[in-house]
């Protein structure tokens, strides 16, 4: 009874729904967990928005901790400006930005009301999958800086980079033309049936009754098959041309599977014209319309993705947009790309540095984790070099660039050549093996009853080849693929992990090496990027008071390592201890006196009594009173079941460890991993070079990184996943994302994908069985157009029920 | 019995239209976001500027 009683007592922010640490904040009834929250709340009220809460309880996004103050001064400056507008003018701009934050529906109604909140925007519009908010305003009322502003203000901060300025390609022009092709050929398919119906149910019109009605409806069905043949089908047979072009250009060997299908596509269309003109009966026009309406659903379910995840990010969506620069004297922000070498720049506290350059004052504490996978943040002095994609912990910093962005040492990987080429995706590979096989022996079996019929009844001759090529149409093998695999991605996301395409699945089966990543990947991470770490201490137990006066110290220091003691040391209450004086020794360590006790911590040279102990892990001595007491030890913490999923995958993979950090954990990795797979030190270009060797000698190797300095890797390797606390967080480019949460599950992943493969192979097995049936019949020179129009959906439709039902049916069974 | 031919080519230009619309649909980008307008739909009415609210106050 107490524990219901003490969960009602708990203030809940209106805003947020995060508790309240106490009931100051408040209007009227509402209590809020900060001042953010009820600033949002405030605005909401003011302009007759509170319908936001109504929606959704607690909608809000919480505000803790955020704080925007000239953090988009650079949106003043004109050219930046330009760069983000998707359009311009003296009265309009639109603009389109990317707002991760958005969670429910309460942010589309809220964010599509945006016109109500700031006067001079016009039109606001929210894409909720993508995230994508378009806004237009006009910018002799508002500008873009309190545009965004303001929505930071709300929670609803959009994401600004280097990426921003690029303009988004138009890639809905092939999904749209898909969709219209599907839409006009089941147009026609429709209709196609309809106009057949006189022959569906054996109607003699031609003798019964007139034939002139006979004829009307055989030419409608011709002209509804003309957009059917030349528009729906137009990819297939430009597709088999192109693909026997390059045949006898002996460029490559592999035969198109659109050639089979192109034959039959070609049979059907010629037979039904024949028999429509010359013979004045039936053609086959309803199972041509039909047998392309499927084949283009098959297409549309391949180019399927997942679009709201990008899987194409550069080092340009972690860079920052602009920066404040001085060039000659005149202090500017500047698009970060149009840095040049000698320009100052200035650097805050957890800002990203953009381009290489030197300390020219301040204090550096760089945090390089994303880029080298160094655990550590590393300290600098003025004169010290920095490169690119380093993130400042501590002050402010005046650097003096010392190379243009593009040519920096972090993003000269990108100049790689593994970038520049597209990765080959066997998206349909299976079904062109399957293919010349196909092709050989359909034409084989039409030839031989093609002579059979000469010589028993040569009027058959014609009829026997045309309907084995339409009937042995290899439509079911094409769309038993495209089916299972979208049911397995499908499967994936449900399990979050997300494949970019169906290729990437086929990709997966071939594997037999995987490379990892440590810091990040088998290590944990949040969301920040940000590494926790476990801190121990060696050496005497720490009384109460030895513990307090430690964090005493530690709070007095904005070191990342201070800090780290700091929060590990869990002490309540008590007064707080007075310190008589406290110094903090750059790079060495820190001293104080607290309440009559000299303290220092630090490195083995600066801790005086400390042994010379060999420690690998990054640590830190405790001295009291001239007394030696022991040192703190920083780990890493590895994710959750790291060993079980090594184990099992070491079953059937060779493993590796490809790492930037040092070899402090080498012990710890030893049991799982042979002694010579296992890399420290490596920087982004050896990554990459690593994986080009192990492809050299025939290796399909997968490679599983979080980090930039693994984007080489991931790019170069056949399969690259990356992992992520959060998937909507920038990850390099690679062909899966997978959530942390679920790396424990990576060997299930990879073997379902081989299950979804054999399912593509017994389905294929299935079509053939169909096809063997079909080819029966036709032989005979007897297969009426009514047939075929029930033989050949029939016998797609159920390729794709067994093809689809036999991977849920797996899932399941693997609960996956 | 030749009222089938005008039925058979009035159903055509009846689905003919639908055809159109569609195609007009597909290329207004309405199947580019297939989910916003599901949650939109839900909203009530639209909201009332402050400014109007003011001016019924007084």
């Amino acid at each position: 009874m107490n524990m219901i009683a003490e969960i009602d007592e708990k203030l809940v922010c209106y805003h947020c729904g995060d508790e309240c640490p106490d009931e100051s904040i408040a209007v009227e009834d509402k209590h809020f967990c900060c001042h953010g929250c009820q600033t949002v709340f405030e605005i909401l009220q003011d302009n007759n928005l509170c319908a936001y809460y109504d929606l959704n309880d607690n909608a809000g996004v919480s505000l803790k901790a955020k704080n925007f103050e000239g953090k988009y001064s650079y949106l003043d400056e004109g050219d930046i400006v330009a760069q983000l507008l998707d359009y311009q003018s003296e009265e309009l701009s639109k603009v389109t930005f990317y707002v991760p934050a958005v969670h429910c529906s309460s942010c589309v109604w809220l964010l599509e009301n945006f016109n109500k909140i700031k006067k001079g925007v016009i039109t606001s519009r929210l894409n909720f999958i993508k995230k994508e908010l378009s806004l237009s305003y006009n910018p002799a009322n508002v500008s873009l800086k309190e545009i965004v502003e303001l929505l930071a203000t709300l929670g609803y901060e959009p994401l600004l980079n280097l990426e921003s300025t690029d303009k988004p390609q138009q890639k809905n022009t092939t999904q749209r033309s898909l969709i219209l092709k599907i839409g006009v050929v089941g147009f026609c398919m429709g209709n196609i049936m309809m106009m057949s119906f006189p022959e569906y149910f054996h109607l003699d019109l031609k003798n019964s009754i007139d034939a002139n009605y006979q004829k009307f409806f055989l030419y409608f069905n011709f002209i509804l098959s003309l957009p059917v043949f030349f528009y729906g089908a137009y990819d297939y047979l430009t597709g088999a041309w192109i693909s026997i072009k390059e045949n006898f250009k002996k460029t490559t060997d592999v035969f198109s599977v659109d050639i089979p299908i192109a034959v039959a596509i070609i049979t059907l269309y010629g037979r039904s014209v024949y028999e429509t003109f010359v013979n004045n009966s039936a053609g086959y026009y309803d199972s041509l319309a039909g047998l392309v309406f499927f084949l283009l659903v098959g297409k549309w379910m391949q180019q399927i993705t997942y679009n709201y995840l990008s899987f194409e990010r550069n080092y340009k969506s972690y860079f920052p947009l602009a920066v404040k620069v001085i060039r000659e004297n005149i202090e500017s922000y500047m698009n970060v790309m149009e840095l040049k070498k000698g320009d100052t720049i200035f650097i805050h506290h957890q800002e990203l540095i953009p381009a290489d350059a030197i300390i020219s004052k301040g204090k550096g504490m760089i945090d390089y984790s994303f880029v080298t996978g160094e655990s550590d943040p590393v300290s600098k002095n003025v004169g010290d070099v920095l490169y690119a994609g380093g993130r400042q912990k501590g002050e402010r910093l005046e650097l003096i660039v010392q190379k243009p962005v593009s040519q920096s040492y972090l993003t000269q990987l990108w100049n790689n050549e593994a970038f520049t080429k597209e990765k080959v995706m066997p998206t349909t590979e299976l079904a062109n093996l399957f293919s010349k096989y196909f092709t050989v022996i359909t034409f084989t079996i039409a030839t031989v009853a093609g002579i059979y019929w000469v010589f028993f009844e040569p009027s058959l001759f014609w009829n026997s080849i045309t309907a084995v090529l339409m009937v042995a149409c290899p439509c079911a093998l094409t769309l038993s693929m495209p089916f299972t695999m979208s049911t397995t991605m499908a499967i994936f996301g449900r399990n979050k992990f997300y494949v970019k395409n169906q290729g990437v699945i086929q990709l997966l089966n071939e594997v037999n090496e995987i490379a990892f990543d440590k810091t990040g990947t088998l290590t944990e991470s949040n969301s920040d990027g940000q590494r926790p770490a476990r801190v121990s201490f060696v050496g005497s137990e720490l009384s109460e008071f030895e513990q307090k006066l430690v964090k005493t110290l530690t709070m007095q220091s904005a070191h990342p390592l201070s800090k780290m003691i700091a929060n590990s040391l869990n002490i309540k209450g008590g007064k707080a201890l007075p310190i008589d004086y406290f110094q903090e020794f750059q790079g060495e360590g820190i001293e104080a006196s607290i309440a009559g006790n000299l303290l220092r911590l630090g490195k083995s040279g600066f801790v005086r009594s400390a042994i010379n102990k060999e420690v690998k892990h990054t640590h830190s001595f405790l001295e009291i009173n001239g007394l030696l007491i022991g040192y703190f030890v920083i780990e890493t913490v590895y994710r959750k079941n790291w060993q079980t999923m090594l184990t099992n995958l070491s079953k059937n993979f060779k493993l590796f460890i490809l790492s930037g950090d040092n070899d402090a954990d080498k012990e710890k990795l030893a049991p799982y991993f042979n002694e010579n797979a296992v890399y420290f030190k490596q920087k982004p270009q050896d990554k990459l070079n690593f994986i080009n060797q192990e492809q050299q000698k025939g290796n399909h190797i997968l490679m599983i990184g979080d980090g930039l300095n693994d984007a080489g890797a991931l790019r170069q390797s056949n399969v690259g996943i990356a992992i992520s606390e959060d998937i909507k967080v920038f990850s390099p480019a690679c062909d899966a994302i997978l959530d942390a949460s679920r790396f424990g599950q990576l060997a299930d992943f990879l073997k379902f994908s081989k299950t979804s493969l054999n399912i593509v192979k017994a389905s294929f097995a299935l079509s053939l069985v169909y096809n063997f049936i079909g080819i029966g019949w036709a032989v005979t020179g007897k297969l009426s157009p009514v047939l075929a129009a029930i033989f050949m959906p029939l016998s797609s439709i159920s390729v794709v029920l067994f093809a689809v039902g036999l991977t849920h049916l797996f899932a399941r069974f693997r609960k996956l | 019995m030749s009222i089938i031919f005008f039925l058979a080519i009035a159903a055509i230009i009846v689905a003919g239209g639908f055809l159109i619309a569609f195609i007009w649909a597909t290329k207004d980008g309405q199947y580019d976001d297939t989910y916003t307008p599901s949650v939109r739909m839900l909203f009530d009415n639209p909201v009332k500027s402050p400014e109007s609210k003011i001016k019924k106050d007084e």
